[in-house]
């Protein structure tokens, strides 16, 4: 085991990482730890763009893109911070490109900027265009521009180190965040790094699904750390689902397919949108057109010999344009369904895709305990966080635009932090939860495969709690899960070594999913109503007199060791938006 | 308008076919044997699959030993870069049909970085010299502008080609330059130094031309193309490092 010791420590190195990374390098001494090489991460794979109200094509401002949020998000937004997402947007965006981001340009050699989801121009009137972007590549540009900014900037990774545990140590009545416990893959080593500030930046939990647009990595393992022990997480019932995965095998084609003009037909080559959203109708929010492309399937108006999908139609724009402003998805339709998209529509279905919920952050980025009290020294942000800036459904390019303003944000507020803070000393045996856990893995000898529960557990999810629920099929998937959950306990790997044990490290993450899932769908459970991406076909209605409220997600451990969770609520924060019907 | 149809697609995706593959993949972990060596695993595969749900299904069903690095499955990480059928590709963009599932499919780790385990490689060297082109933006202007800086769709294009290296180190790994001089740059690293060298915002071209004009810099290239060949995103790798050296005799950029 070895002890590290830096000012601040940042778990991940994604977008919101590298974000706060290059702040809090240049004002603390600070190590970035990341399960894989920072280039690696998912922030790459986004496509569309970042929001940011500009106005260098047409008239825009910062309000209506926080009104656009907020409805968005279907009012369960904490509309101050909204506020701060859209405003400070402007500034994220010029830092990008100050930092060389190759955005497109317009004519006059200005940032160009297109259409997206749900962002419109004075409060719904039309689509507006809001989102700044790199092609359909403006994912791997951040992440490219972040790393080679952390490049400049001298930042200290240690690549492929697993965080697994968050050390909290209880100074004077209050909980403080003491650092953390990673497993270096290379060699098997149990590393503990003792900080004064640890951000959170690990990205997203999509691996419970099977349908999912998120890579393999993805597997929650912040939040987890934190759950465990006994923090809480955020709404985490609220999912989304994309509309344009790649039909059966989830891959992401971005929602700017459909800011260029595409469109969504079923199988007698109706815009079905046109139906479901008069105004805005292909690009109505995600949670609405996902819903729509169920609707249509269920009802028998699916394409393929199954009715399964639906087609995303782009043959009617120049081939021109599609290369100029879409080449990347146009190529994994070619390479993954050997489909020309100059010719042919290509097959889509929803695919799971973020998580709204997350550990419950401020706008600082710090870290709360329970509805108001915030850890001294834990800090989050991006996708493992909830801050809430995307409340119920998140708006198309608010991701990418999130992690940079609140990657920001934490990297510097940590950073202030560590500066005038002292260390919090370790616990004793800081290592040990961490050590106990990766030997009963080493060791085991139960006959369960992690593959195989984690098949099971992508199916139930994707069956019981997806685009569409029930009282009766979240409780199915509740069921499953605590079954799932038991036979973990049996789960056994074959390598058994300490050098790239990747056999142990999905074991480990199954764990992670599975703790996560069962507080989605214990969330889903309780909220009955519909909202957002959370869509109770038995409360088919938004409910805003009880329901109008953050679900907050507790582990207890009882005396006699059995685990459970209690759920509590946090009050919405609305500050000039009053909840409306929501229409597109 | 026109009803869209899909019927080939359809036709083909109905028949689904699965076949039995046999993937004969290097193995190596120092652990266990001080030598690599080959090891066959016969699968039933649907060959629109990729080499990668190939290697998962052994790794998931049948051997959880066996190592190697991906993420995002769909060619945009480049974590899964291999040696596969001898050519250099990403495992998550290469499907069963496209690589002759009749005879074996060999899989290996890439060539010229440090076998660590099975199909990982030490990734450092090649990172290192990626970070010896200062790969970042370098502007001279200390009063930066409270807007952005203007550039033409023209001049974004210049340098369009080589900002899509996703550093997965297929060229590098596939350079024969590199194979035998681990200290010549190589492809990826003077690829990103064109990313910045075309770039009309940036001002440290001459800099950069200075360090690829070592002796393990760009004029060790050999133009055998094996790098363009290799690259999953399809940048003209070659022709990146032609317009580096030619920058450097011209000094025009």
């Amino acid at each position: 085991m070895k002890i590290h010791k830096y000012d601040t420590v940042i778990v991940g190195a994604g977008g919101a990482g590298m974000r706060a990374a290059i702040e809090s390098t240049q004002r603390s001494r600070t190590a970035v730890l990341t399960k894989l090489y920072p280039t690696r991460s998912h922030t790459g794979a986004a496509q569309g763009g970042m929001a940011a109200a500009l106005a260098n094509v047409e008239e825009d401002n910062w309000e209506w893109h926080t009104f656009d949020t907020v409805k968005g998000g279907d009012y369960l937004v904490d509309q101050d911070a909204a506020e701060i997402l859209a405003k400070e947007a402007i500034d994220s965006v010029l830092d990008l490109e100050k930092m060389g981001l190759p955005f497109n340009r317009t004519p006059n050699g200005t940032i160009d900027q297109r259409r997206f989801g749900g962002h419109s121009r004075n409060h719904g009137e039309a689509p507006v265009r809001r989102s700044c972007y790199a092609a359909d590549r403006t994912g791997h540009m951040i992440l490219q521009t972040l790393y080679q900014n952390c490049v400049k900037h001298g930042v200290e990774f240690f690549n492929e180190f697993y965080v697994l545990d968050q050390l909290l140590v209880e100074v004077d009545g209050v909980k403080k965040s003491a650092g953390v416990v990673a497993y270096e893959l290379a060699t098997g080593e149990i590393h503990v790094f003792q900080a004064k500030a640890v951000i959170y930046a690990s990205g997203g939990t999509g691996k419970f699904f099977k349908v999912t647009s998120n890579a393999h990595t993805l597997t929650g393992d912040g939040q987890a750390a934190v759950y465990r022990r006994g923090l809480p997480l955020e709404d985490m019932e609220f999912f989304q689902f994309h509309p344009t995965g790649i039909w059966r095998m989830g891959i992401l084609l971005t929602e700017g397919a459909r800011g260029e003009g595409g469109i969504l037909r079923n199988k007698d080559g109706e815009r079905f949108m046109e139906k479901y959203a008069p105004v805005m109708k292909d690009l109505a929010s995600r949670d609405v057109v996902s819903r729509s492309i169920y609707t249509e399937i269920r009802e028998g108006r699916g394409c393929g010999p199954e009715g399964d999908h639906v087609y995303l139609d782009l043959t009617h724009l120049p081939p021109e344009q599609l290369d100029a402003k879409l080449p990347d998805i146009t190529e994994f339709a070619r390479t993954y369904l050997g489909i020309e998209p100059y010719t042919d529509p290509i097959p889509i279905q929803p695919t799971a895709h973020y998580a709204m919920g997350g550990i419950p952050t401020n706008v600082e980025g710090e870290v709360l305990t329970d509805n108001t009290t915030v850890v001294p020294g834990l800090y989050a942000a991006g996708e493992v966080a909830c801050v809430s800036v995307h409340g119920a459904n998140r708006l198309g390019t608010n991701s990418l635009l999130d992690i940079n303003v609140f990657g920001k944000r934490a990297g510097i507020a940590a950073a202030n932090y560590s500066q005038k803070a002292d260390f919090v000393e370790l616990p004793e045996n800081p290592e040990s939860l961490v050590v106990e856990q990766i030997e009963r893995l080493r060791t085991a000898t139960g006959n369960e495969r992690v593959a195989e529960l984690r098949r099971e557990l992508q199916e139930t999810m994707d069956a019981n709690v997806m685009v569409f629920r029930t009282e009766q099929t979240i409780k199915t998937a509740v069921e499953k899960i605590a079954d799932l959950r038991e036979r973990y306990k049996n789960v056994s790997i074959q390598d058994k070594g300490r050098r790239f044990n990747t056999d142990l490290l999905e074991a480990v993450e199954l764990g992670n999913l599975l703790d996560l899932a069962e507080v989605m769908a214990v969330s889903a459970l309780a909220r009955k109503e519909s909202r957002g991406g959370h869509y109770r076909e038995d409360y088919p209605n938004r409910d805003d007199v009880n329901f109008m409220r953050h679900t907050m997600a507790y582990r207890e451990v009882g005396d006699d060791g059995a685990e459970s969770i209690r759920l509590d609520y946090k009050p919405v924060v609305q500050t000039r938006y009053q909840p409306m019907e929501r229409k597109y | 308008m026109a009803t869209p149809v899909l019927d080939k697609v359809e036709a083909d995706s109905a028949a689904s076919p699965y076949i039995t593959v046999t993937f004969r993949v290097r193995r190596f972990n120092p652990e266990v044997a001080a030598e690599a060596s080959w090891q066959d695993f016969v699968l039933e595969i649907d060959p629109k699959e990729r080499v990668l749900d190939g290697l998962h299904k052994i790794k998931w069903d049948e051997d959880g030993t066996l190592t190697f690095r991906r993420s995002c499955a769909h060619g945009i990480c480049g974590s899964d870069a291999m040696r596969i059928n001898g050519k250099n590709r990403l495992a998550c963009k290469t499907l069963i049909k496209d690589i002759n599932p009749e005879k074996p499919i060999t899989v290996e780790p890439i060539k010229g970085l440090t076998v660590l385990k099975d199909l990982v490689v030490d990734m450092e060297p090649f990172f290192q010299a990626y970070r010896d082109v200062m790969p970042f933006l370098i502007t001279k202007d200390t009063n930066e502008p409270t807007r952005e800086r203007f550039q033409s769709a023209e001049d974004r294009e210049r340098f369009d080609d080589t900002t899509k290296c996703i550093l997965c180190a297929a060229c590098t790994s596939s350079c024969p330059v590199f194979w035998n001089d681990g200290q010549y740059f190589g492809p990826a690293a003077i690829v990103n130094a064109h990313r910045f060298i075309f770039d009309s915002r940036d001002e440290a071209g001459e800099q950069r031309l200075e360090i690829l004009n070592d002796k393990d810099g760009v004029w060790r290239c050999r133009t055998t193309f094996n790098c363009t060949d290799a690259c999953p995103r399809g940048i003209e790798v070659t022709k990146a490092i032609q317009e580096v050296k030619r920058a450097l005799i011209t000094r025009r950029f």
